[in-house]
């Protein structure tokens, strides 16, 4: 209570000053039976109080840290430099307002100039914002700019696609002309080439397909891209991020949008946010793209300056006519990202790459030779991939919780066909002998 | 000495790119395992990258000399006053980074199993029924991300009530003209048409204006409360009645939820919708922009329609409840913003009841006394006992061919972040200015001295408003310049 400026004599003068003898008179206007209500919240702490019970609280969580998970899914445990937490807990980043007075913010502007002109070189596409809340709602998002852009109504997305993705995208939908509908998958997880060319119509106004898929499965976009594109419809492709360090970025696979979740850029997991949804698409659709932008130009004296711009796009200009009304966004975040990105470099992001593939790949071959569990995704892996037990997942997962580790995603729960089978994801963060310990406690349980 | 070496850090503008030399790196990475395997061979050409990303190759302190003097071109509120109307950039305590950053929340998986995350969710339920509490709402969901995400969900629900009663005409939501930008744009977003409602003399929704709009076509009023010039909506009551007589919901923007904190709930009021900002109210900080938080609170009647899950308390242990058949379903993949809830819970329980208090009391005297003290100077258009904040009007100074944009400026001079410009849109010329609680009475006296005098210039010498601010480390950037000729990347300087 002690912490706000205003002493009591301050209070005092400032009423005089305003020409008021109590507080009350100055919220006449608010109806007298609306004022005081009873409110139910526990007694304030101190600080040190406040530290120690939350410290507690902290401690009830088993972290990743404590304990081996190889828990993937949407949800990444990488490697952070030191570096990223240092540069965004500078106060005049975190505690800084939207870059709206450019002369007071060219920091935040060229740092997020920085983001965008990173993400265009990771995924090899020509536009990117200055952050979206998450994966899904960049998703979302880029649902409309197809939407808006082709004025059809329709949508195709792949089921391999993260299902929590998919989840948001409808509801999204909800109020639009919009429709979504989906595409198998084989029982390799590869998107269903024949169910695809079946529901591929004139309607279409963009493909959804992620590579890595949630399966853990590289797709190869060649033959779906053609029919994409001879179809007048958008390829939209989503993807871990790092993923592009070793193979197709969605540049290359000539994708009209780039979206997903930033999260495995040197964000912590954080139970799930504050992540980074990113959004990269071509010139094409630059006048399209949902969120802030912000443009390098020239100040008064000639001398370089970055502010946002294009900003007729956006709410606080064209109010209901906007495409988009985001207005906050994952600024911060989006700053994480590009001190990670500039911190790896171009040999650090191809070599993050391939000690995913590495351990994934070993991790896979290990689990292959255990009875009891069968490798389902056999195809290209990036860092996850799906086997098969001959019991409950959920069973798996307690006996692995009695011996200190982390199991993956019980599959049944979004997809109820697939019983028995879960996803594992091994990182750069794990060692061999970490990985050897999963793989021994696993032939015991699974037998 | 070359032209480049008289330019100090702070000037200095090139890019990571332009910085980049080959071989460098900034974290020395773990060496491969397997060296035997040659991924180069073992995957098929077709998926492989062409070429590595080309992304820059800088040392680590390269690295944080560069990015450490670009904080140091910013403001920020632990640097500066930040009197920016709308955006209550409060003080954001120490303490709540700390927290939000205990490897007990930062480093847990959300598919991780429930009985492994208990205190994680015990602190979202926690918050969650403090937040119904404080706003009077009945229930509130936490997933939505900010504060334009929490009215996009709103109008969901709106939407999905409505059509659940079969009612299928109601296509249209009302905002009054002062509203903020998002209010419209995310009606819009959601489908709807939008129906301005003009403000009377008073600054005020117009009644009569209201009734006349409230047919069996409206879906919603959306109302910020007090509203953006800082007044409270004094006919609040006959408001809500309207309203709900004619069958339609009232949303509360809760962007201005400061001036009321603690003292009067928007569920008493007969809100039925409300999206709460945890970024402004609940002293997160803004992040240059984000992240922050858009909890959703609804009435009764509306909860079957938040967003899944909601996060419940049976038997003695906290999990998720999905089944809500109704749901308009989720807004964001897992369950929200949650580091940022997090800090927002940490303000609540330090704060307690009489400390909420107290801030939307400070609040609104700190506004009040520089209401005060500058309508002695300034034209303040609507001169009522305001709540958290007020507006000012530079529109005598359109002769000398001055904007309100140029007094923000030439703030910025004098080491003050601008106030919001040119909002709301039915004040011209519109000086938006927000104390906050968090600033002290000598911050205040200074703000004056300092307004007082740029009212001098403005009078004596516009031209010093006009090419303001001096001091910055740039001068005014071209805006038309950037729109028309889009650089949006390193890609494009090199083009």
């Amino acid at each position: 209570m002690e912490n706000f400026p205003l002493t009591s004599e301050d209070q005092h003068q400032m009423l005089a000053e305003i020409g008021v003898q109590h507080f009350g008179e100055m919220l006449k206007c608010i109806p007298e039976k609306l004022r005081n209500p009873k409110i139910n919240l526990p007694e304030a702490l101190s600080e040190l109080d406040a530290q120690k019970w939350f410290c507690e609280l902290a401690g009830q969580n088993i972290t990743l840290k404590q304990n081996l998970s190889f828990l993937g899914s949407g949800c990444y445990e990488h490697f952070i430099p030191s570096i990223v937490r240092h540069v965004v807990s500078r106060s005049e980043f975190y505690t800084a307002y939207t870059p709206y007075q450019p002369e007071a913010s060219q920091g935040s502007l060229q740092m997020l100039f920085e983001y965008q002109s990173l993400m265009c070189e990771l995924t090899g596409l020509e536009v990117s914002n200055g952050s979206h809340y998450d994966g899904a709602t960049a998703l979302a998002e880029s649902l409309m700019m197809a939407l808006n852009h082709t004025r059809r109504n329709n949508i195709l997305i792949a089921s391999s696609v993260h299902p929590e993705y998919r989840l948001v995208a409808r509801t999204y939908l909800q109020g639009t002309h919009g429709v979504l509908e989906e595409v198998s998958f084989s029982p390799d997880f590869a998107f269903d080439l024949n169910d695809f060319k079946k529901k591929l119509s004139p309607e279409i106004a963009a493909v959804v397909i992620q590579s890595p898929n949630f399966f853990g499965l590289v797709e190869d976009l060649t033959e779906i891209e053609k029919l994409v594109h001879a179809n007048g419809s958008l390829l939209i492709m989503m993807g871990h991020p790092l993923s592009f360090g070793f193979f197709k970025s969605p540049g290359e696979w000539h994708a009209d949008i780039a979206c997903g979740e930033g999260q495995p850029l040197g964000i912590v997991p954080g139970f799930g946010g504050p992540w980074l949804g990113y959004l990269v698409t071509t010139k094409a659709l630059m006048r399209r793209i949902p969120g802030r932008l912000v443009g390098m130009t020239k100040d008064h004296e000639g001398r370089r300056a970055f502010c946002l711009t294009l900003q007729a796009r956006e709410q606080h200009i064209r109010r209901e006519k906007a495409p988009s009304n985001i207005c906050s966004n994952q600024a911060l975040c989006a700053m994480m990202a590009c001190v990670y990105l500039a911190t790896l470099g171009e040999s650090g992001v191809k070599q993050i790459a391939e000690l995913n593939l590495e351990n994934a790949n070993y991790l896979r071959d290990s689990l292959g030779a255990v009875p009891g569990i069968e490798v389902l995704t056999k195809g290209t892996i990036f860092n996850e991939f799906v086997v098969k037990f001959s019991k409950p997942i959920q069973k798996i997962n307690g006996e692995l919780r009695k011996r200190g580790m982390i199991g993956g995603l019980d599959l049944e729960r979004f997809y109820p066909t697939l019983k028995n089978q879960t996803v594992f994801c091994a990182t750069e963060t794990k060692s061999k002998a970490e990985m050897d310990r999963f793989v021994s406690e696993l032939k015991r349980i699974s037998q | 000495m070359n032209v480049e070496s008289h330019i100090n850090l702070e000037q200095d503008s090139k890019l990571l790119f332009e910085k980049s030399k080959p071989g460098k790196s900034g974290t020395p990475l773990p060496k491969r395992k397997f060296q035997n395997r040659n991924f180069g061979k073992l995957i098929p050409q077709s998926l492989q990258r062409a070429s590595g990303a080309r992304l820059p190759q800088l040392t680590e302190s390269e690295l944080i000399r560069h990015f450490i003097n670009l904080s140091r071109k910013n403001f920020s509120v632990d640097t500066h006053f930040y009197p920016l109307g709308s955006c209550t950039m409060k003080y954001n305590p120490k303490i709540n980074e700390d927290i939000a950053g205990l490897e007990g929340f930062s480093w847990i998986h959300p598919y991780q199993d429930i009985s492994e995350v208990q205190g994680m969710l015990r602190i979202l339920h926690e918050l969650s029924t403090a937040l119904s509490e404080i706003t009077g709402m009945a229930e509130v969901s936490l997933q939505p991300a900010a504060g334009a995400h929490g009215e996009l969900t709103g109008m969901m629900i709106t939407r999905a009530y409505h059509l659940s009663r079969g009612d299928t005409k109601r296509t249209r939501v009302l905002v009054p003209d002062s509203s903020h930008g998002t209010n419209p744009a995310s009606a819009g977003q959601c489908g709807f048409e939008v129906v301005q409602i003009p403000s009377n003399a008073r600054g005020r929704v117009d009644l009569i204006a209201l009734e006349a709009a409230l047919d069996d076509r409206a879906a919603c009023l959306m109302l910020t409360n007090p509203n953006t010039l800082g007044l409270f909506e004094d006919d609040i009551l006959q408001i809500c009645e309207a309203v709900h007589r004619k069958g339609a919901l009232l949303y509360y923007d809760g962007a201005n939820l400061n001036a009321l904190v603690g003292n009067l709930r928007p569920g008493d009021m007969g809100f039925d919708i409300i999206h709460l900002n945890l970024h402004k109210t609940f002293s997160t900080p803004h992040g240059c922009g984000g992240p922050g938080a858009g909890p959703v609170g609804v009435s009764k009647t509306l909860i079957p329609f938040l967003p899944v899950p909601s996060i419940v308390k049976k038997d003695g242990q906290y999990g998720f409840d999905y089944n809500r058949p109704a749901s308009i379903g989720k807004v964001k993949s897992f369950y929200g913003n949650v580091g940022v809830l997090i800090r927002a819970y940490v303000y609540i329980r330090m704060l307690g009841l009489d400390g909420l208090k107290r801030v939307s009391h400070d609040a609104v005297v700190n506004a009040n006394y520089l209401r005060k003290k500058l309508s002695t100077i300034y034209n303040v258009p609507y001169n009522d006992f305001c709540m958290h904040e007020f507006v000012i009007s530079t529109s005598n100074f359109d002769s000398k061919g001055l904007h309100a944009g140029d007094f923000g400026k030439r703030l910025l001079d004098y080491g003050i972040h601008a106030p919001t410009v040119h909002f709301p849109l039915i004040v011209k010329e519109a000086l938006m200015i927000e104390p906050t609680e968090t600033e002290s009475k000598e911050m205040l006296d200074r703000f004056v001295d300092v307004m007082r005098q740029i009212h001098r210039e403005a009078n004596e010498s516009p031209d010093i408003l006009k090419n303001a601010p001096y001091t910055t480390p740039i001068s005014r950037p071209d805006e038309v310049l950037a729109a028309r000729n889009p650089v949006l990347s390193f890609r494009d300087i090199e083009r």
